[in-house]
């Protein structure tokens, strides 16, 4: 295992049944120490990139390697240090919790059964540990598989929609759960669909839509992007809009009970500025506007908005949607670039 | 779950170097898998029955007229000859079926629950997983027959005593002796019933279908007994699986005659061999996308 290598790195991926595309050529990199959200509708592709990620499907196309080793090739070595689960943690549901981690520690070894006791702790079971699993609901089963991955002592921890089925409280222990990991510097690989709870955690996303990357990189810089708007509030907010709407630069100006809202460039604020002060308009505030990350989401899956945001972009003639999200969001990091005087 | 406070004390990542664990442990695993369900008390207990009635209704019947088998005239003359006959009674069929409902269901049942894809992602490999499950439907298969014999045994031994009985070649062969051949033509039996194991467990892992595998074994041994019954096929015969479940009566001959058992062996070997390693393969580079 070299340990310059990242803890996941997927180049090309292509997954393909008969004549669906499931996975259609999507990289990953998931640095060390990331919280990486996985994200996408329904049928996206997520779980079955995952499912290549931990070597249970071999990728029509591509590879995946988890600390530069490739799961496909090298089975179980790869999976060293690589703990989680692909869709509902299963367990034999007639074994009870602890017969179910142990079960699971002899397959693990190294010194896994020792900890049996922790990790049922950990996760709040060790009181319904001599149950037999086939009773439990949903969200101590899934509360198991995170005890279950905990035993291997990851460096990855690989979730697929951990917190489904949980109740509120339980979605926040989750939360914590996660975040607690990786203050200790474990790397987290979460797909989830719980949108807010990707905001929270997570420092990079990946955006999958028909199979494809839609976008990869850093949260901050996606919201960045995708709020490339401005908001207004001044003595004369009817005046400061007729100003901005003469200044150059100045894109989709409007009004609303909070003030005006637009578009532009960072240096193109600065004339408006000098040009709201010219006309005898106070300035009571300016901000930039982030999207949320629900916004963006429904933005880049759904296609709403990105031909704006795009520079004027319109859906591809003839090509996917992913393709005309692809375009979209490739648009709108250019957009961003130029308006925030960084690259990529 | 207050895990947040617990986690990190457990979750320190940790660069050990990688030990795979041992197979025999994956197969110990297997083992407690298969005493924890009921399916697998099923078999025995309804073969304890058939065993049970038998002996219950010979030791009622008080005509014991004419019978063609030498084991079946002397039933009440030696608790020993019981054994031989339930051997007799079960070989072709019930024993086949126990031993595929096991082999058939053993990768099935684990795609079926997605609980493959959770030992997958552990510490072992596919290979380990194969060898230890056929392993375990093989040790399965040995303790029922072993079991039913003991049963038999025992049985026949308590309502008829423990004496001499006569082999096939008319020579009478003392009580210990008798008792070493009982344990001797169950092992011998245990070469056929491990091909049907290994067809049991190909179709396991191709089907990823309990029923369909089960079902699939059972109707292979069907399906062989009727063409050994087609006339003009009689050529074929000394090389159908089927007909390798009687071989073991080799033993019970004076002196031994180990032709069929060596026949049974080899050609046993051309039924199972491969079927293991079509198992094998199809479990080495299938999906697991179940569950």
């Amino acid at each position: 295992m070299s340990d310059e290598a990242p803890p996941v790195k997927a180049r090309g991926l292509v997954k393909r049944y008969k004549d669906v595309l499931a996975v259609d050529h999507i990289d990953l990199n998931v640095g060390d120490g990331d919280v990486y959200g996985f994200l996408g509708p329904n049928g996206a592709g997520k779980t079955t990139t995952l499912r290549m990620a931990l070597g249970l499907i071999a990728p029509t196309e591509g590879s995946v390697e988890l600390f530069g080793r490739d799961p496909m090739r090298e089975g179980a070595r790869a999976l060293q240090g690589v703990a989680g689960f692909v869709e509902a943690p299963r367990f034999y549901p007639y074994l009870t919790a602890r017969r179910n981690l142990e079960l699971l520690a002899a397959l693990d070894g190294n010194g896994a059964s020792a900890r049996i006791e922790e990790v049922l702790a950990a996760v709040e079971l060790t009181p319904r540990a001599r149950h037999k699993v086939g009773g439990y609901s949903h969200g101590m089963r899934q509360r198991l598989g995170i005890a279950a991955a905990l035993l291997r002592r990851p460096r990855l921890l690989v979730l697929d929609e951990p917190a489904t089925g949980l109740d509120p409280a339980g979605m926040r222990d989750m939360r914590e759960l996660i975040h607690g990991l990786a203050g200790e510097g474990i790397t987290v690989l979460l797909s989830s669909h719980q949108l807010p709870e990707v905001q929270e955690l997570c420092d990079r996303v990946a955006i999958v839509e028909s199979g494809r990357v839609v976008y990869e990189g850093a949260l901050a810089d996606l919201r960045r992007q995708g709020g490339a708007g401005y908001r207004l509030h001044s003595t004369d907010d009817r005046r400061a809009l007729e100003v901005a709407r003469t200044q150059a630069g100045i894109e989709r100006a409007s009004l609303d009970e909070h003030g005006v809202a637009f578009q532009a460039l960072e240096r193109d604020v600065g004339e408006l500025s000098l040009a709201l002060a010219a006309a005898g308009v106070g300035t009571l505030s300016l901000t930039p506007e982030l999207a949320t990350l629900e916004d963006l989401f429904f933005r880049l899956t759904e296609g709403q908005g990105e031909p704006d945001l795009a520079g004027g972009g319109a859906p591809r003639d003839g090509g996917s949607r992913a393709d005309a999200v692809g375009a979209g969001i490739r648009g709108l990091a250019e957009t961003a670039g130029e308006l925030h005087g960084e690259g990529r | 779950m207050s895990v947040a406070s617990a986690a990190p004390a457990i979750a320190t990542p940790e660069r050990a170097p990688y030990r795979r664990p041992l197979t025999l442990a994956v197969y110990r695993w297997e083992l407690r898998k298969l005493l924890s369900q009921v399916r697998t008390y099923l078999g025995p207990a309804l073969l304890t029955l058939l065993i049970v009635v038998f002996v219950v209704f010979e030791s009622l019947d008080r005509q014991h007229g004419h019978r063609d088998n030498i084991f079946a005239a002397q039933i009440t003359q030696s608790g020993l000859a019981t054994p031989v006959l339930m051997l007799l009674f079960m070989s072709g069929f019930f024993l086949p079926v126990v031993a595929a409902l096991v082999a058939g269901d053993i990768f099935a049942n684990e795609d079926g629950n997605g609980t493959l894809k959770t030992i997958l992602t552990r510490s072992v490999d596919r290979g380990q997983v194969f060898a230890a499950k056929t392993m375990a439907a093989f040790t399965y298969a040995t303790v029922v027959v072993l079991f039913t014999a003991t049963v038999a045994t025992l049985a026949g031994i308590g309502s008829w005593g423990f004496h001499s009985v006569r082999t096939f070649s008319d020579t009478v062969v003392s009580g210990p002796e008798a008792l070493l051949l009982v344990l001797g033509i169950n092992l011998a039996y245990l070469i056929p019933l491990f091909a049907i194991a290994s067809i049991g467990l190909m179709l396991s892992a191709a089907t990823r279908n309990s029923a369909g595998a089960v079902v699939g074994t059972i109707g292979l041994v069907i399906l062989l007994f009727i063409v050994a019954q087609i006339p003009g096929l009689e050529g074929i015969q000394p090389y159908l699986l089927t007909e390798q479940l009687q071989n073991w009566q080799g033993l019970l001959r004076t002196p031994t005659d180990w032709a069929p058992i060596a026949h049974s062996a080899w050609v046993c070997a051309l039924y199972g061999v491969p079927a293991l390693a079509a198992g094998y393969l199809v479990l080495l580079r299938r999906d697991v996308a179940g569950g």
